[in-house]
């Protein structure tokens, strides 16, 4: 009797321990940090920009496809502009709308520079757009955007 | 972590006049972002480098504002139209307000 008993509850407990260990696993996986939202870049924007219009292209934004390591993302941006007294870009703003804080970094550029480019490397949480805005000196904006699929979230231990 | 190590600035040392040049620079530091959390539980507190700035001849050309986002050890590149002979000068300041600076020369022929 008893070896039948044990003979039933097994697999059960086999399956038990299956599920602890897949729970386990989510949990590892799960975002431990309340994360940005699209809404929350688009509320920064607003703050920082006064809800200016703005519009598409004008930037460069070269981004991976696929990131395997979200801690470490390249990302190169160039703006399309003369970088004349009259007119130049004055700042680019980049934003990453699934990490924890969405600002990425600011840039101010000034004729001196000769070209509106820059690269660094950031930290991507999780798979998210890159959404780059770029300040004229005349005042206008313009944005590009670019999805990073990533492999392993860059935040966290 | 106070800045600790001396940073690393690739430039050239010459350029003509006019010329576009492209500098590289990066300087180790962890870039705690502050949502990390130790072994109790509690969460690390942000230090990172927020600002890094470069002039030339004393006259600023090119500023960023690094956020927790950016990754520990940071690069940045940029670029910078010559025009005459000097110096620049590249700062880095963290949340302690420390701060960390390097010179380069540059030869306009």
């Amino acid at each position: 009797m008893t070896l039948h008993v044990d003979a039933t509850l097994a697999p059960s407990r086999r399956r038990a321990l299956q599920l602890a260990g897949f729970a386990a696993f989510a949990a590892v996986l799960a975002p431990r940090m309340s994360l940005a939202t699209e809404a929350d870049v688009a509320d920064e924007m607003k703050k920082l920009f006064s809800g200016k219009k703005i519009g598409e292209g004008k930037i460069k934004l070269d981004l991976p496809e696929i990131a395997e390591n979200g801690l470490v993302v390249p990302i190169n941006i160039d703006v399309d502009s003369p970088m004349t007294e009259a007119d130049f870009v004055k700042s680019v703003h980049v934003f990453a709308d699934g990490n924890p804080l969405p600002q990425v970094v600011t840039y101010h550029f000034t004729p001196q520079s000769g070209k509106a480019a820059a690269s660094t490397r950031m930290r991507l949480a999780q798979t998210q757009n890159v959404i780059a805005v770029a300040e004229m000196s005349s005042g206008a904006l313009f944005s590009a955007k670019a999805q990073v699929k990533v492999t392993i979230g860059g935040c966290g231990g | 972590m106070a800045i600790k190590s001396a940073p690393r600035v690739r430039v050239p040392a010459q350029a003509k006049a006019g010329e576009l040049i492209e500098i590289k620079t990066l300087i180790s530091h962890e870039m705690e972002s502050g949502q990390r959390k130790d072994a109790a539980g509690k969460t690390v507190p942000r230090d990172i480098i927020n600002t890094f700035e470069a002039s030339f001849n004393g006259r600023p050309f090119f500023k960023a504002e690094w956020f927790p986002s950016i990754s520990a050890n940071p690069y940045q590149s940029f670029f910078y139209k010559a025009t005459e002979s000097g110096e620049f000068t590249f700062s880095w300041k963290d949340d302690a307000g420390a701060e960390q600076k390097s010179t380069a020369k540059l030869t306009v022929a």
